[in-house]
């Protein structure tokens, strides 16, 4: 008796701890709750993203007063940030440790990186779609918008794997902010629409200096004419603008290709005259643009307050910023026919917790940040647009599309005009494909490009065999030989099959299992045949 | 019969303990709850192709002909660590300086366990290249190495007041120095409230300036970033930091006291 016990005790412990090995830390699938149970409270957690901007964190503070007073039993937590990256990094660090955000701003790159833990973000399908509590739903205690009123565009761009994950906050784009009194200066006159070919060649007449070692373009002494914020955007759209490969949808890794190389050598020929930098190796282009030391700046729409000789954010100080025209100019392009830009900008995502109750809360929230009020003062703290038609289509917002200039400070030119590129470019914009590992090939994508640039500036030589090493130290470097394909995110079941190892076990189990069923009902014949015998 | 099932029994439940434990090619992320396996990706961008080969081809510099060096340029240079900012995948941000001179050493390639090792005083052997990012000169892509057996140096801060809003000040880029006197304009967190970066303006005479508590360095939880959120418009103060440049003189403070 006490072996049989023993040996059932041990196939339970096999039991559980197969189960344990297979999603310990697991978290129920979110399902919707029939209501919200209002009588309880609920606490919830929110990181925000903001351009070290004290306005868009004004803006945070407000939209979570108004929410509460609407809600009084949900308390949201602020946490602030101004950078993607730390955001990602600490949400990888929490959802291992179960203690994720309930909602917290992000890129859809991102997301598919926190999907590779399972539930770990709700899909919101359900949710949109909800009767009582979805966008525009009955028991809603504010005036949201429904799902046809958030911009087809930004919307779907939240989708990964066929759901949305997320919920567009703001778009951007890029734009190039151009001295177009320099521009001219030198003989040029800018085009309509702004060609690569015109911004390096543009670029590399602007090294011309006097006798003295001044730029005659500026008369200063420094003088980088074209410099890019994210090198990781300029590649990408360069690639993008030429049809060529980057990564497939499913995520094969296309990037290492013959028009990267042509791009690099681009970046090569205009660092080796100091024509071209980028804002990681010297610094923001909007304070170079301001004092007069460069041309072609490009940077997000979301930074226009920062640009030209009259912006209201200034990071130099006042005796160095030089009076000069500003053009604000959809990114290069090479073919002007197609211009193509990418789509950028926060997104909301809803983190799944034990209590749907509390998910539910989340989502109610992030909802609420859709709302007319907090989208048309957010996007009006810089060069964003709103996501939804509902505040595009105000008589408020329109209004204030139509003051640029009024001044120097809400009213912007610089920063309207940004905007208003975004708006007449909706169509123009594009998204990369969403996987695990996506976030790494975008940071692949703008290493290159810097690595080049250090590599030519530091006399090392940028020619075919450089490419080769190039592209083999950054595929190790970002171990894009393990993303994508087939390890990319599918949506499948998120366990998926089982291993070799443990189906073996599992059939040894059942096995076993048999053998000890046959040799309970041998033992149980023989001793009943012996029991017979003994009777007669 | 019933030993042997025991036994096997007892096998399998430690081979599938061994499975769990071991990802084969063909689960990859299925298997897992936690997302450890995308976590890592690009962590390991610390190095530059070729910075490890500097050391042999670039001799160790004076701080004079480290100033010289033009942008770019491949440099070795041994200095005092005086002070870090915080460690982070495997980089780390180090403030230091010799009796000639200093230098700020910007995300140099470091193990955890070595940074907790970067101690003031500590001499180390940087190799990197000169750079220059919104005005405050730098070591970028940097390795280093202990100097085994040297000696040690903590620099006393040097009080460069008289040489605020002059041309000179420049000179003393990095150093620990410190300013008598000033009076508090404006005191700002990054993000509206407590736990970033403090930004903080000073005035001495009619000119203004822009320092700042660098949370790396000075964390909330330290006497300065506390002493600073307490200041407000119209004290005086001395200071003590590092002479950080940001577009102009961008102090990171690591002291604060009530002038004397």
């Amino acid at each position: 008796m006490k072996q049989k016990l023993l040996a059932l005790l041990l196939v339970l412990a096999v039991l559980w701890g197969l189960t344990g090995c297979h999603g310990a830390q697991k978290t129920e699938a979110f399902a919707v709750p029939e209501s919200f149970d209002t009588a309880r409270q609920y606490e919830i957690t929110f990181w925000a993203k903001n351009d070290t901007n004290i306005t868009q964190v004004n803006i945070y503070k407000q939209a979570i007063e108004d929410f509460q007073a609407l809600y009084p039993n949900i308390t949201v937590n602020l946490r602030l940030y101004t950078d993607y990256g730390k955001i990602y990094n600490d949400v990888i660090t929490n959802i291992a440790t179960g203690t994720t955000p309930n909602v917290c701003i992000t890129y859809p790159d991102h997301i598919a990186t926190y999907m590779t833990g399972e539930n770990t973000v709700v899909p919101l399908d359900g949710l949109f779609a909800h009767e009582k509590y979805g966008l525009g739903g009955s028991e809603v205690l504010f005036d949201g918008p429904t799902q046809d009123e958030i911009i087809p565009q930004f919307l779907s761009e939240c989708v990964l794997n066929g759901q949305h994950y997320a919920i567009p906050y703001m778009r951007s784009t890029e734009a190039c902010y151009v001295n177009k009194t320099f521009v001219e200066k030198l003989g040029y006159t800018l085009p309509e629409t702004l060609t690569w070919d015109f911004v390096w060649e543009v670029s590399q007449a602007a090294m011309e200096k006097d006798e003295n070692g001044n730029y005659l373009v500026n008369g200063q002494k420094v003088l980088i004419p074209f410099i890019y914020k994210s090198t990781d955007n300029m590649m990408i759209q360069m690639l993008r603008q030429q049809n060529a490969g980057y990564a497939s949808q499913n995520g094969e890794i296309q990037i290492f290709n013959d028009t990267t190389k042509e791009i690099l050598l681009d970046v090569r020929n205009g660092a080796a005259t100091g024509a071209f930098n980028t804002f990681k190796s010297i610094g923001y282009p909007a304070n170079f643009l301001n004092a007069g030391q460069c041309i072609f700046a490009v940077d997000s729409t979301a930074g226009a307050t920062w640009m030209g000789s009259d912006a209201p954010l200034v990071d130099i100080a006042e005796e160095n910023l030089v009076q000069f025209e500003t053009a604000v100019m959809t990114v290069p392009q090479y073919n002007t026919d197609n211009p193509q830009m990418i789509s950028q900008g926060p997104s909301l995502c809803v983190f799944n917790k034990e209590d749907p109750q509390e998910v539910l809360a989340s989502w109610l929230f992030a909802q609420y940040m859709i709302t007319n009020d907090v989208q048309i003062a957010y996007s009006q703290t810089e060069g964003y647009v709103p996501v939804t038609s509902k505040a595009q289509n105000t008589p408020q917002y329109q209004d204030y599309l139509s003051r640029g200039g009024e001044d120097n400070d809400f009213y912007y030119d610089i920063k309207l005009q940004a905007t208003g590129l975004l708006l007449d470019n909706v169509d123009n914009t594009f998204v990369t494909p969403v996987f695990n590992g996506s976030a790494s090939l975008r940071d692949a994508a703008g290493q290159m490009i810097e690595d080049v640039r250090k590599a030519t500036r530091r006399g090392e030589t940028v020619d075919d065999a450089y490419m080769q090493k190039l592209f083999s130290d950054v595929t190790s470097l970002y171990r894009l030989d393990q993303v994508g394909g087939s390890g990319g995110l599918t949506g499948k079941a998120s366990l998926g099959a089982l291993p070799t190892a443990s189906k073996v076990l599992l059939w040894s189990l059942a096995g076993i299992w048999m053998l000890m069923g046959v040799y309970a009902a041998a033992t149980f014949v023989r001793r009943k045949k012996e029991k017979n015998q003994n009777t007669y | 019969m019933k030993k042997i099932l025991a036994i096997l029994l007892a096998l399998c439940m430690m081979m599938a303990f061994a499975a769990c434990g071991a990802n084969t090619d063909e689960t990859t992320e299925a298997t897992t709850t936690a997302p450890t396996v995308d976590a890592t990706f690009g962590l390991e961008d610390t190095l530059p192709p070729d910075a490890s080969t500097l050391a042999d081809e670039v001799e160790v510099m004076t701080y004079e002909e480290y100033a010289a060096a033009e942008l770019e340029a491949a440099v070795v240079v041994e200095a005092y660590v005086q002070a870090t900012q915080s460690w982070w995948e495997d980089k780390i941000t180090v403030y230091a300086q010799d009796a000639d001179g200093a230098y700020f050493i910007y995300e140099m390639a470091c193990s955890e366990e070595d940074a907790a090792k970067l101690t003031a005083g500590t001499k180390i052997r940087v190799t990197g290249y000169k750079g220059e990012w919104a005005g405050e000169v730098e070591i970028m892509d940097a390795t280093f190495e202990f100097v085994d057996g040297a000696d040690t140096f903590v620099a006393e801060a040097l009080d460069v007041t008289d040489l605020l809003g002059t041309d000179d000040l420049i000179k003393h880029q990095n150093k620990l120095v410190s300013f008598k006197g000033l009076t508090i304009k404006k005191i700002e967190y990054k993000n509206g409230e407590p736990g970033d970066d403090i930004y903080v303006t000073v005035a001495k005479g009619e000119d203004e300036y822009s320092f700042c508590v660098e949370r790396y360095l000075t964390d909330p939880d330290t006497d300065v970033y506390k002493a600073v959120g307490e200041l407000k418009e119209g004290d005086v103060v001395d200071i003590t930091g590092f002479l950080y440049w940001y577009e102009g003189v961008n102090t990171h403070i690591t002291a604060v006291a009530a002038a004397e």
